[in-house]
């Protein structure tokens, strides 16, 4: 069958973890058509459903690593920034570095994207159980788009919540007085959650886009893989948010 | 040219064919004419500078007498275009599309449109660089590495303002462009491998490849980010470069406290790996054609594969000792410079095995031989000296001076480009079903190999001397070197010989499109898939199976696979790409 899936625990004894990834344990070197229809002997490109989704998921964590890395750049000037301040003539330490204060809804925000990740990923799995799937596969409906279309509204809702969260953030730090060039350590935070922001935009484009991608196209996998990478990349925005939130709370 | 295509070429319109199209072969040849419009510009560059630095009263036409200015504006875009739009295009772009799916038995890349949308960004990247020349007062001034604060401030000087926010802008485009590039090739070299290709029996180009592309995606992406903040400094406000209490051109800087020395660190983290980015597809492609030409299998299979891995490595941790100079602490000096000898030690277990393979037996003269000779020629003069600049001691003395400039052109740009023109000389046969004339081609590597010395070499006495780069003359009211003035002039004329030479690379280029022996399905006889006379290969065998006098005289890494069905009209066939747009 053309489609990867995961077992549910009802429906085997087998401990299967339902992450997706993970090869069914049984798999066969066949490509399920009998004797010699070995998907392994095709050319690459072609060898079935997973190849394909492990490919694209090998994309997206590529083009992410790179993705870190630049955030990884901005981070480092910051740490840089921070600590360069300069000794004067009378010989005090002067820096023009200044704490900033950071709005409490922050925190709110960060529940909120945590919790997007959850239902993202309560999406994506939906789109992993065998028996959905395996009806998918047949053309007797779409149950699994029909369970993941709910979580990936949620997904969607939460993220835009979260950036209208963002930009109440910024109201109340421009309210405090502290705009992009108020400081160093107010270009910085503009700077690095406007960057994360904008990435975020372009997850939210991707949600939706999975979402039309789920209703509009044709093969069981490719719905699969829309949603996944749109899943995989969500998270790593998650997680590249704990790791600027952390930094800009304990600065 | 349609053995490998993935769809009838014919049914379709010239444009959707050549120009508009997502079949890698076709994206090859647009990426090889974007390398040769920029090789070809930055060489009158180099010439424009060559020429006003030994007869600075020559007016040129239609321009006239270049200030010392545009003397900055064309080292700055001399280096820009050899470096991105040269050095990393051909290799790590324009090759890869052409052999680097049929090496590993794949008919196409992982992701066709993000690889076609690289290069078409890549060359929207080039028409922003090329409009700073049109900007208000011209381009930047800055070099090929930008430092702040001069980069930071339009007031630094002419070609700071509009003309360096172009080159920001075309640079941060160039990024975006390279990674998605290497994403696609990482991700088909460990997806796209036909049966029984596995890792050990990869061709050292697509190691070399995956290595690189590694490389590129984090190195790139730091770029990008420096860029970014550079760009905020320049526009709004931020002062993550600029240090404080300075003042530029009679005007005080922004109260700030940041440091240069952060651009220094981000644009050197990015800069000496793609010194291996654009050499390493040249040093695969070294072993592939000294196996091939001297019909020898390479003898250290896993040590080249090892060497290559540990240079991406190592690659990641020598930046600083570009920067020896700029005020890094000391004791950072003395880290990077033991990390620095530290790369030479792969590096020489390439070239030693290198050399093993050309001594070892007599090897072909073809064209393609030659130029990986030179390659290797050129890597081991100019490698030599890179221990010697790795003493921050030694370098502090030399770093501003010609030493530098002969170190990095031999090494990185004529070892690069002797390597490039090898690879063209050894695939032109899978573009145009024929092969480069060999006598053209033999006078082209003569005279290049010995005008490319004659240019690079006298530049290590001149630096020794303390000739210091980056300015626009020595001679005129204030002599300050008038002993290096014949030397100077030996150099100019050496460059416009080697100039010269290229003419005759384009002759043949053209000449034997058309009139070339007909090369016939494995001309040079290789063992990479590259060659194979079929589609869908399976791959039963090591790369480099050359068997030196035996017979037969070598077995290639391919069998047919066995007859399918067509796969493109059954249901089952899964890649979304062949299946026309509307499902995907």
């Amino acid at each position: 069958m053309p489609a990867t899936f995961t077992r549910h625990q009802v429906e085997t004894e087998r401990k299967d973890p339902g992450f997706g990834g993970k090869p069914p344990l049984d798999r066969r070197p066949t490509g399920g058509g009998g004797g010699d229809d070995n998907w392994d002997s095709r050319p690459s490109g072609r060898r079935g459903p997973r190849e394909l989704l492990i490919r694209y998921r090998l994309g997206v964590f590529s083009g992410l690593a790179g993705d870190f890395v630049f955030f990884a750049v901005l981070v480092s000037a910051f740490f840089v920034r921070q600590t360069a301040g300069h000794i004067d003539a009378s010989e005090n330490y002067v820096s023009d570095w200044h704490p900033l204060w950071m709005p409490p809804i922050l925190w709110i925000n960060t529940a909120i994207l945590l919790l997007s990740s959850l239902t993202m990923e309560m999406a994506r799995r939906q789109l992993f159980h065998e028996i959905d799937i395996m009806e998918e596969w047949l053309g007797l409906g779409r149950p699994a788009v029909r369970r993941a279309a709910p979580w990936l509204l949620a997904t969607i809702l939460l993220g835009a919540l979260f950036l209208a969260g963002q930009w109440i953030a910024w109201q109340q730090l421009a309210q405090q007085g502290l705009f992009f060039s108020t400081n160093p350590n107010s270009h910085f935070f503009y700077l690095v959650t406007g960057t994360h922001g904008f990435h975020l935009l372009l997850g939210l484009l991707a949600l939706l886009g999975a979402l039309v991608a789920m209703f509009r196209l044709k093969r069981v996998e490719l719905r699969q893989i829309a949603i996944d990478c749109t899943a995989w990349y969500w998270h790593a925005m998650g997680l590249f948010w704990i790791f600027i939130f952390a930094l800009l709370t304990i600065q | 040219m349609s053995l490998h295509s993935p769809t009838p070429p014919e049914s379709r319109s010239f444009l959707r064919r050549r120009i508009f199209t997502t079949d890698h072969r076709a994206l090859a040849v647009l990426y090889l004419l974007l390398g040769l419009a920029a090789v070809t510009l930055g060489t009158l560059l180099s010439l424009a500078m060559r020429i006003h630095r030994v007869w600075p009263e020559f007016a040129f036409p239609f321009y006239g007498v270049p200030r010392p200015e545009d003397y900055l504006a064309l080292v700055t875009m001399h280096g820009t275009l050899m470096i991105f739009f040269v050095l990393t295009v051909v290799p790590q772009s324009a090759f890869p599309n052409l052999v680097l799916p049929a090496q590993i038995g794949a008919d196409r890349m992982a992701f066709p449109r993000l690889n076609a949308a690289a290069f078409w960004i890549t060359a929207a990247s080039l028409l922003i660089l090329l409009a700073a020349f049109f900007a208000p007062q011209g381009a930047p001034i800055s070099g090929w590495t930008s430092y702040p604060p001069l980069s930071a401030l339009a007031a630094a000087g002419p070609g700071q303002g509009a003309g360096m926010d172009l080159w920001l802008v075309s640079i941060a485009l160039f990024c975006i462009a390279s990674v998605a590039a290497s994403l696609n090739f990482l991700v088909t070299i460990v997806s796209g491998r036909c049966t029984g290709m596995t890792w050990t029996r990869l061709p050292l180009t697509v190691w070399s490849w995956l290595v690189s592309s590694a490389l590129t995606i984090l190195a790139f992406s730091v770029l990008l980010a420096a860029a970014a903040l550079l760009l905020t400094d320049r526009h709004w406000g931020t002062s993550f470069f600029l240090p404080a209490g300075e003042v530029v051109n009679g005007i005080a800087l922004r109260p700030g406290s940041g440091s240069p020395m952060l651009w220094l660190h981000l644009f050197w983290f990015f800069g000496h790996p793609e010194v291996y980015i654009s050499i390493l597809p040249g040093m695969g492609l070294a072993t592939s054609i000294l196996a091939n030409f001297t019909r020898r299998p390479v003898p250290a299979y896993r040590l080249m594969v090892a060497a290559t891995l540990l240079i991406g490595v190592l690659g990641l941790g020598v930046w600083g000792h570009h920067i020896f100079v700029t005020g890094m602490n000391p004791y950072a000096g003395t880290a990077f410079g033991l990390t620095t000898m530290a790369i030479a030690v792969p590096s020489s277990a390439e070239v030693l095995t290198w050399l093993v393979m050309a001594l070892r037996d007599r090897p072909q003269p073809v064209t393609p031989m030659l130029f990986i000779l030179g390659f290797i020629s050129f890597f081991i003069a100019g490698g030599l000296t890179g221990p010697i600049l790795a003493q921050p001691a030694l370098d502090s003395y030399l770093h501003n001076t010609f030493f530098v400039v002969a170190h990095f052109h031999l090494v990185m740009a004529m070892a690069g480009v002797f390597s490039v023109f090898a690879g063209i000389y050894y695939w032109y046969p899978l573009l145009t079903g024929r092969r480069m004339n060999e006598k053209l081609g033999h006078a082209h590597f003569w005279i290049s190999l010995i005008a490319a010395y004659g240019t690079f070499f006298p530049m290590h006495f001149a630096g020794l001397a303390g000739e210091p780069r980056h300015y626009a003359q020595l001679s005129g009211p204030v002599t300050s070197f008038p002993s290096l003035i014949p030397v100077e002039r030996g150099i100019t004329f050496s460059a416009l010989l080697l100039a010269a030479a290229q003419i005759l690379f384009l002759v043949n280029l053209v000449w034997s499109a058309r009139r070339g022996a007909p090369a016939g399905a494995n001309p040079w006889r290789a063992t990479t898939l590259e060659w194979a006379p079929f589609r869908h290969p399976i791959v039963v065998g090591e790369p480099y199976a050359y068997r030196g006098g035996n017979k037969p005289d070598f077995l290639p890494q391919w069998q047919e696979a066995r007859p399918r069905p067509d796969l493109r009209s059954s249901v089952t066939g899964n890649f979304p790409h062949d299946r026309g747009a509307k499902e995907c």
